[in-house]
């Protein structure tokens, strides 16, 4: 299963990244999501995929039959899951006041922190 | 004794909850805030002295040993940067009284900058790489919260940047995580050390390098990923661009000096080669920035980037004495550059804008600012005798030991640069007659105005003096942590072996 979870792995970072490239804020903020899920994946993948191994302890025994599934990336991921979605949830409030507050969504023309310099006229 | 090494986050985490509480009430909130970094510092203080006096500290979290549980550890580099931390959040604080408009602090503000600070001191205690990106995290949605806070154009603008690419930086940090994990089964930084010499991979250890050296170059602003830096540093109020100036991208450095000095130091070949461009291109670009701007802390924004440079550099020339320089220059700047914030917004105060052309006059209002002025700058462009010009001449003589004459050819350079713009600012800000006429003087502000604003500068500007004038004990506490750093065996002992007794404190 690795080969094709790695497949959609690739497939969802170029996703994410053609998304992003957009000038686009909304557009960024799919491939943004699109990105932190590829990550989750492999992390996923990175812990090695078993079949219907789950890490419990049947009694009597003091560690668990030998082939479990790795319970440490399925913890590190919902960690990441909760944070995506913090940082997921705080972007999307930003750049809803930013197209409240400056009409757009197109990054080439908010200009307010860095604007371009008008030529000076020279006073007469 | 591991309450002792929690404590440097959960005191913020603690002043964090008290000031959210009471942030209806803006004395009692800055108060609290004072009062939190106070204890931070006391913390700080006992840290140091125990790691000095017992070598590298590690606390087990609920007991769980090493590499399966949460390690919390101090080393020297982790004091250090503890101590400087509790400092700047200290000064800061102070400042942040008469800087913060009641608005912010009733949105929060105070609870946000103790966020901060608990995000940075976790960064630098945790021991293992999952919990670093869980510390990273903190310390970015505060530092979202404060740069957009309030909710001015420019802000949002500045807030979008620097949001979209240090989102990137985090995705960077998370794969490289997982992908860390998948080939060594381990994220204990300590743990990592020996299991990564074992890897048979080198090509996968090199790609995992270079993702690492994007997803911290990113926080640290290295050479081609600094942009969201001077697009964003500039619109929050002055407080919060010097918290982020001292503090977030040096959390960068800090870890990419920890990274490579402990996890991959096998190829430094390959690794420290790429650090050494970046950081020469970062200094050049950051400099020559600087020197293109006309606002005062536009200039100062692009000043970090290229300081980032020499921290880098000290990194990437991998012997005990540029260490030892990049753990003198890290202290040296923080002070430097948090200080050069802070009077950049006390000028803004007394005449009402940040740029040049429309300020003018300051050294006859107030000459006593304008000396702490003189002091920061010059120090940052390594004069004689001033804290960076010890910096600068450990980082110097290391190239020069290693007849790296290019580099040494560029340390001399961006140092002139830097100097170049220095003055330009002072000649503008200081010097030059005020054009407008509305310049006042430090005594139109209200006493404790003044104090909130000059105690703080006139500290870090003491800090910076006494520095460059008794430069021994932070010079030799630097090679020492250099040493450390590149034989990491104490670190090791102290993470992987615990002593049951835990003999702090009985010699």
């Amino acid at each position: 299963m690795e080969g094709p979870l790695a497949i959609v792995v690739g497939i969802l970072i170029a996703t994410g990244v053609y998304l992003m490239l957009a000038r686009d804020l909304l557009h960024y903020l799919f491939g943004l999501v699109m990105i932190s899920n590829a990550a989750n994946l492999a992390i996923f993948i990175a812990g090695r995929l078993t079949r219907a191994s789950p890490a419990l302890i049947p009694e009597g025994l003091e560690v668990p039959p030998v082939p479990v599934a790795n319970p440490l990336p399925q913890a590190l991921i919902l960690t990441a899951i909760v944070i995506g979605f913090g940082l997921l949830a705080f972007t999307l409030a930003l750049i809803a006041q930013a197209y409240k507050v400056l009409g757009t969504l197109d990054v080439d023309t908010i200009r307010i922190a860095e604007p371009v310099k008008v030529k000076r006229k020279v006073s007469p | 004794m591991s309450w002792l090494l929690a404590l440097p986050f959960l005191i913020p985490i603690g002043t964090a909850l008290a000031t959210f509480s009471a942030r209806a009430r803006h004395h009692l909130c800055g108060a609290l805030s004072v009062l939190g970094c106070t204890m931070m510092l006391i913390v700080a203080i006992a840290i140091i002295a125990l790691v000095e006096k017992n070598g590298p500290l590690a606390a087990q979290m609920g007991d769980w040993e090493a590499p399966f549980g949460i390690t919390l550890v101090a080393d020297r580099l982790s004091a250090i940067m503890l101590l400087i931390s509790a400092i700047v959040g200290l000064c800061v604080s102070l400042f942040a009284l008469s800087d913060i408009d009641k608005y912010r602090v009733s949105l929060g503000f105070h609870c946000f900058f103790q966020l901060l600070l608990a995000g940075v001191c976790g960064s630098f205690v945790t021991g293992d790489l999952f919990n670093l990106y869980v510390w990273f995290e903190v310390m970015l949605i505060a530092s979202f919260a404060l740069l957009v806070l309030g909710g001015e154009r420019i802000q949002l603008d500045g807030g979008i940047k620097y949001v979209a690419l240090n989102l990137i930086s985090t995705l960077l940090m998370l794969t490289s995580i997982g992908l860390i994990y998948g080939l060594t089964g381990t994220l204990n930084m300590a743990q990592l050390h020996i299991a990564l010499a074992a890897v048979d991979n080198p090509v996968a250890v090199s790609a995992l390098a270079v993702l690492f050296i994007a997803a911290f170059g990113i926080k640290a602003a290295i050479f081609p990923l600094f942009f969201w830096l001077p697009a964003s540093y500039h619109t929050p109020p002055v407080a919060v661009t010097a918290v982020f100036a001292g503090l977030l991208t040096k959390v960068g450095v800090y870890t990419l000096i920890r990274t490579f000095t402990l996890i991959f130091p096998n190829d430094p070949g390959f690794t420290h080669n790429i650090l050494l461009g970046t950081a020469l291109l970062t200094m050049l670009t950051g400099v020559l920035g600087a020197a293109a701007q006309y606002e005062f802390r536009k200039i100062l924004a692009f000043h970090i980037i290229s300081q980032i440079g020499f921290l880098i550099l000290g990194l990437a020339l991998n012997s005990p004495l540029a260490l030892a320089g990049s753990v003198f220059y890290i202290i040296h700047n923080i002070v430097a550059k948090t200080n050069l914030f802070l009077i950049s917004g006390t000028v803004q105060r007394l005449s009402g804008s940040f740029e040049l052309s429309e300020i003018g006059g300051i050294y006859k209002a107030s000459p006593l600012l304008s000396t702490f002025f003189f002091i920061a700058a010059f120090s940052l462009s390594g004069f004689p005798p001033l804290s960076g010009f010890w910096a600068k001449l450990l980082l110097l003589k290391a190239s020069l030991d290693q007849t790296a004459y290019l580099v040494a050819a560029v340390i001399l350079i961006t140092g002139a640069l830097t100097l170049y713009s220095m003055s330009k600012i002072w000649a503008e800000v200081f010097w030059k007659p005020d054009p407008m006429g509305y310049c006042s003087n430090l005594y139109a502000l209200s006493l404790p105005e003044r104090l909130q604003r000059l105690l703080p500068v006139a500290f870090l500007a003491m800090v910076t003096l006494s520095l460059g004038l008794l430069p021994e004990p932070l010079i030799n506490y630097a090679l020492a942590t250099a040493s450390e750093l590149l034989k990491p065996g104490d670190y090791l002992d102290a993470v992987l072996k615990p002593e049951p007794t835990q003999s702090i404190g009985n010699p």
